[in-house]
């Protein structure tokens, strides 16, 4: 494990939005990182289907957002979400966990672009899908 | 020229505070966010009291991004049911069917929610660890489809912390083929 994964890990795992979600973080790399999350009943957001709600499933994509914009190679200092759009492609089956898969695909002086997919456990079909956009913050006395 | 006695102003609190309370109530994750909503006539605010366990960067500190979006997203999906609970409540009198009044296990019976299709968020300015709120506008009802924006802010109305839009899948009203 490099620095910068070790101290993204380190980031990532001192959330305790993300602890309360229970998340767990499966993979940390090079700007990218996959982070998972049980179902609970205490996430249920239509009480006539037991389905997560959304909000919870955004929660977990923009954590493992900011997770990869932490791992990215440029190594940020830190990091916050601009701007997030969010695509629900169909419901997560209930009792599934889900897991968010994101990349940093591009980074400028000051901004980090981002893809993330979640899937439950049929990983052929999308659960929803998001881009973000996310401020990097380099350094004091980094160079871009 | 008589026109019925209006009701009292008791029972309509009650039936519309009964209807809020059923719809808010039966979603589990807006009781594990804490959220709960304010209501003045048809007009509702979204609260969103503080709590640690919101946090998503310790250090500075700030509320986690994924907090705020939920926060807005659950807004937005309160605020249009409720817009479709009102007009049938309106439109039933005393007692509408079905609307307001929870089953055994907390839920409204009948009560289909709106899903979500899409959902943008701008973060403006970080969430400060204090109590934030929120209000839905529903910009475009339709039968099927409807389009809504949110505002979220903390201390000072005009300063919104986050905004969002979203479209939503209206559920299937009673009656209605197909």
């Amino acid at each position: 494990m490099t620095d910068i994964e070790r101290i993204a890990r380190q980031f990532m795992e001192a959330i305790p939005h993300s602890q309360a979600l229970s998340m767990s973080l499966d993979r940390l790399e090079g700007g990218i990182a996959q982070i998972s999350m049980p179902w609970d009943a205490r996430f249920v957001g239509d009480p006539a289907t037991g389905v997560i709600h959304g909000g919870a499933v955004s929660a977990l994509m923009d954590t493992a957002s900011g997770a990869a914009v932490m791992c990215h190679p440029e190594a940020p200092a830190s990091t916050a979400t601009l701007g997030l759009r969010i695509d629900y492609m169909r419901p997560a089956t209930p009792g599934q966990r889900i897991t968010a898969r994101a990349e940093c695909y591009h980074v400028t002086r000051s901004v980090a672009f981002v893809r993330v997919t979640a899937v439950d456990e049929d990983a052929s079909r999308p659960v929803a899908a998001a881009t973000g956009t996310f401020t990097f913050e380099r350094a004091k006395g980094a160079r871009a | 020229m008589s026109r019925p006695q209006p009701e009292p102003v008791q029972v309509i609190k009650q039936r519309r505070d009964a209807a809020l309370g059923a719809l808010v109530g039966g979603v589990p994750y807006i009781g594990f966010l804490g959220i709960r909503f304010d209501r003045r006539g048809d007009e509702l605010t979204a609260v969103l009291p503080f709590d640690e366990k919101l946090i998503g960067n310790p250090l500075l500190p700030a509320l986690h991004g994924g907090v705020t979006a939920a926060f807005l997203e659950v807004t937005a999906i309160i605020e249009l049911s409720w817009s479709l609970m009102w007009e049938e409540m309106e439109k039933g009198g005393p007692d509408p069917a079905g609307a307001g009044r929870g089953g055994d296990d907390g839920v409204a019976p009948g009560l289909r929610l709106p899903k979500t299709i899409d959902f943008t968020v701008d973060y403006l300015r970080s969430g400060l660890p204090r109590d934030a709120y929120a209000r839905a506008r529903v910009n475009r009802s339709g039968r099927r489809y409807a389009s809504v924006h949110v505002e979220a802010w903390q201390d000072n109305r005009s300063r919104l912390f986050a905004q969002a839009s979203g479209h939503f899948l209206m559920p299937l009203r009673a009656g209605s083929a197909g």
